[in-house]
């Protein structure tokens, strides 16, 4: 797939609690439990559900969280365990 | 009052006329909720006898069956989502099979209902890309015997079971309703293209259809194992749909005498009675083969019915060779 | 089923059919001083896999409303033991009103104590040994929490000892009731101490929950705090209806882990780890 959009799972869906460094989701639409370190939560928080490029969300990353020196391929691999636990849609 | 019977028939009276529960002492209660458990039908007892006045003790235990069964459709349902959300990309929609398809489309047969695996159907010949996408998705094999795998691809209606690494859910991916080897062949293209769509990218077989699946899946490609539950299901699609031209969708696809018995089965479980035959009879002994332990019992029984169930799905060649190669390899 | 026990535990009542009559007696004898049920939430079932095994080297397979499937039977002086396995697979599998938590729990002043960890890291017998102390012992296997309230339900089963804790709590409770000895079992030798009539008279009063610890067996008496996000992993690990109980499950657990102290203890000897568990509760 050439340039997917990544897609948030709907606000309405997750519950979130704050946990020291990590955050506990629970995805209703899913019934599972997730817990998240950074960036996986700015990430989640950056995407909504309109959806981002990977590009458009590294920049939006970097300027809003300062998460300038995130690179490309750690990026990658975050939305992938993000798509795979069903958090993030890509399309 | 209290419990007449001491077989299944004692939970298909109460899902028939729920109102008969109320005679029900604390003993015929503690067998039919152990019978509900074992036929995996207490979430739908529950729905049945919502709104009753119930004993304190039952009133909790079926309230929580209720909500055991409502989080169990809320995973199962999400399975349904992953699967279309590995396949989108193939331009293939997910056409769902049984308990998924019931809750997915919100029908009267999902009410209550217990979802164990992902059945989904899909056609012949896109089989080896959907098996690729589950695999890229992270559905793993379950099975490693290589006989076995050889045996399910030659000759089985579905791919080997597949197992979610993750979320440990297994999904089983149908090219046709019974095996490659069953004396009835049923038309698989036919059912792809009769579909009905649930929602974007999902798909669910046509009333008639999901009604001739039940009835193969219980004769023709079981040993009634489960029936109970099964023909709960049918007796709900009739209810909800009429059995308008099922008859010969039936006959179409080689399960005219299947589908005929299970609908009158299902009317003499739940619904208004049937005239049955003795063969009738016997399916009914072993569907309602429960105690009020939730034992199987009549073995005798039991065991004709597994040995018919693969006389049906095997030639006899075949399966006194599939037979004696699993004997050949079982372990101790 | 020839010979049938039924017996309410808390807010969760059993019933255990069984082919032979000595587990039955066992159970009766045992647990004579605690309610019974009217309509039990859950059945267990002794019997034998095959009809010889009820008389030839009697061998007593576990079953009920939730099996495993490839489960290894008992030898019926094992019968006890089975009963009691079978109970614990029921809640496991079928519990879904009360999370879950592999924990023993004591109360004391109002507010209870929970303990988990893995087998072995002296949960029972911590439990028990603080019950000879003064506090109310509410359980040694599971916890109960309430969703709806946070509360701690007393699940008072028999207190299962293993194999150098039989002596240690024997010791311990003069007075105490036990069951026989079980040698050879697949964990070992194994006693069960019932619980006192206060605990089971207290069955139905439950507490909210004040201090979370972790203990385990260490060459120097030590203590750590535990971080919230470190105490819901190890707790999702500790509970086998987490994910069944859905959101309810995930309040219920944000809570307690939010709300509750938690520390892990490393312990060389009980005597230290009462000594320890004592100075943590009063620091509260």
């Amino acid at each position: 797939m050439p340039d997917p959009l990544y897609r948030m799972a709907r606000a309405e869906a997750l519950r979130i609690v704050h946990l020291d460094s990590f955050i506990a989701v629970f995805h209703r639409d899913s019934g599972l439990t997730h817990l998240l370190a950074a960036p996986a939560p700015e990430i989640m928080a950056t995407l909504g559900e309109a959806g981002l490029s990977r590009a458009a969300l590294a920049a939006r990353l970097a300027a809003e969280f300062e998460l300038a020196d995130l690179d490309d391929a750690a990026l990658a691999e975050r939305l992938d365990e993000l798509v795979a636990c069903g958090l993030v849609a890509a399309a | 009052m209290g419990r007449a019977v001491s077989d299944g028939r004692l939970l298909a009276r109460m899902l028939r006329t729920p109102g008969n529960a109320l005679a029900l002492d604390a003993a015929g209660w503690t067998a039919l909720l152990a019978m509900a458990r074992a036929e995996q039908m207490i979430g739908t007892l529950a729905l049945r006898l919502d709104g009753l006045a119930l004993p304190d003790d039952v009133a909790r235990i079926l309230a929580d069956a209720r909500a055991s069964a409502a989080q169990g459709q809320v995973a199962a349902l999400w399975e349904v989502e992953m699967a279309r959300r590995a396949l989108a990309p193939l331009g293939e929609p997910v056409v769902l099979l049984k308990g998924s398809a019931f809750a997915a489309a919100g029908l009267r047969a999902g009410e209550g209902r217990s979802i164990g695996d992902l059945d989904i159907l899909v056609p012949w010949a896109r089989i080896d890309a959907v098996e690729a996408a589950l695999l890229a998705a992270g559905w793993e094999w379950v099975k490693p015997n290589a006989y076995d795998d050889a045996y399910y691809r030659q000759w089985m209606h579905e791919l080997p079971p597949l197992i979610h690494r993750d979320r440990d859910r297994m999904i089983d991916v149908h090219h046709t309703i019974l095996p490659l080897t069953a004396r009835i062949t049923p038309d698989a293209a036919s059912l792809l293209v009769n579909s009905v769509a649930i929602g974007p990218g999902v798909r669910m077989l046509a009333p008639s259809d999901m009604l001739v699946h039940a009835a193969a899946h219980l004769f023709a490609d079981g040993d009634l194992a489960g029936g109970m539950r099964n023909l709960w299901d049918v007796h709900c699609l009739v209810e909800q749909f009429g059995t308008a031209g099922l008859a010969e969708r039936a006959a179409h696809h080689g399960l005219g005498a299947a589908v005929a018995r299970a609908v009158r089965l299902s009317a003499a479980l739940y619904g208004d009675g049937a005239a049955l035959t003795p063969g009738d009879h016997a399916c009914l002994r072993r569907v309602t083969a429960r105690d009020g332990w939730g034992r199987a019992t009549r073995p005798v029984t039991r065991l004709a019915f597994y040995v018919r169930s693969h006389w049906l799905r095997m030639p006899p060649l075949m399966l006194a060779r599939h037979l004696w190669t699993k004997w050949r390899t079982k372990p101790d | 089923m020839r010979h049938v026990f039924s017996v309410r535990i808390g807010p969760v009542g059993f019933r255990v059919g069984s082919a032979w009559r000595a587990p039955i007696a066992q159970l009766e004898t045992l647990y004579a001083d605690y309610p019974k049920p009217d309509v039990p939430d859950f059945s267990v079932r002794l019997f034998p896999a095959r009809p010889w095994r009820r008389v030839i080297r009697p061998s007593v397979t576990i079953g009920g409303d939730f099996m495993l499937p490839d489960a290894a039977p008992l030898p019926l002086e094992q019968g006890l033991l089975a009963a009691e396995m079978g109970m614990n697979l029921q809640m496991a599998l079928g519990q879904r009103r009360y999370l879950l938590l592999h924990a023993s729990v004591v109360e004391r002043d109002g507010r209870a104590l929970l303990m988990t960890g893995v087998s072995g890291a002296g949960k029972s017998t911590l439990a028990a040994l603080l019950a000879a102390r003064g506090w109310r012992l509410m359980g040694d296997e599971f916890a109960l929490l309430d969703p709806a309230t946070g509360l701690v339900h007393a699940f008072p089963r028999l207190v299962s000892l293993k194999n150098a804790a039989i002596e240690v709590v024997t010791r311990a409770l003069p007075e105490a009731r036990f069951g026989p000895l079980l040698a050879g079992t697949p964990k070992g030798d194994v006693r069960h101490l019932v619980p006192d009539a206060a605990a089971v008279a207290a069955m139905d009063v439950p507490v909210p929950p004040a201090l979370l610890l972790f203990p385990g067996y260490g060459f120097a008496a030590e203590e750590r705090a535990v971080p919230p996000s470190e105490v819901f992993v190890r707790l999702t690990q500790a509970s086998t209806n987490f994910v069944a109980l859905g959101e309810r499950g995930f309040d219920a657990l944000a809570r307690l882990v939010k709300t509750v102290p938690a520390r892990a203890i490393d312990y060389p000897d009980t005597d230290s780890a009462v000594a320890q568990v004592e100075k943590l509760w009063a620091a509260l």
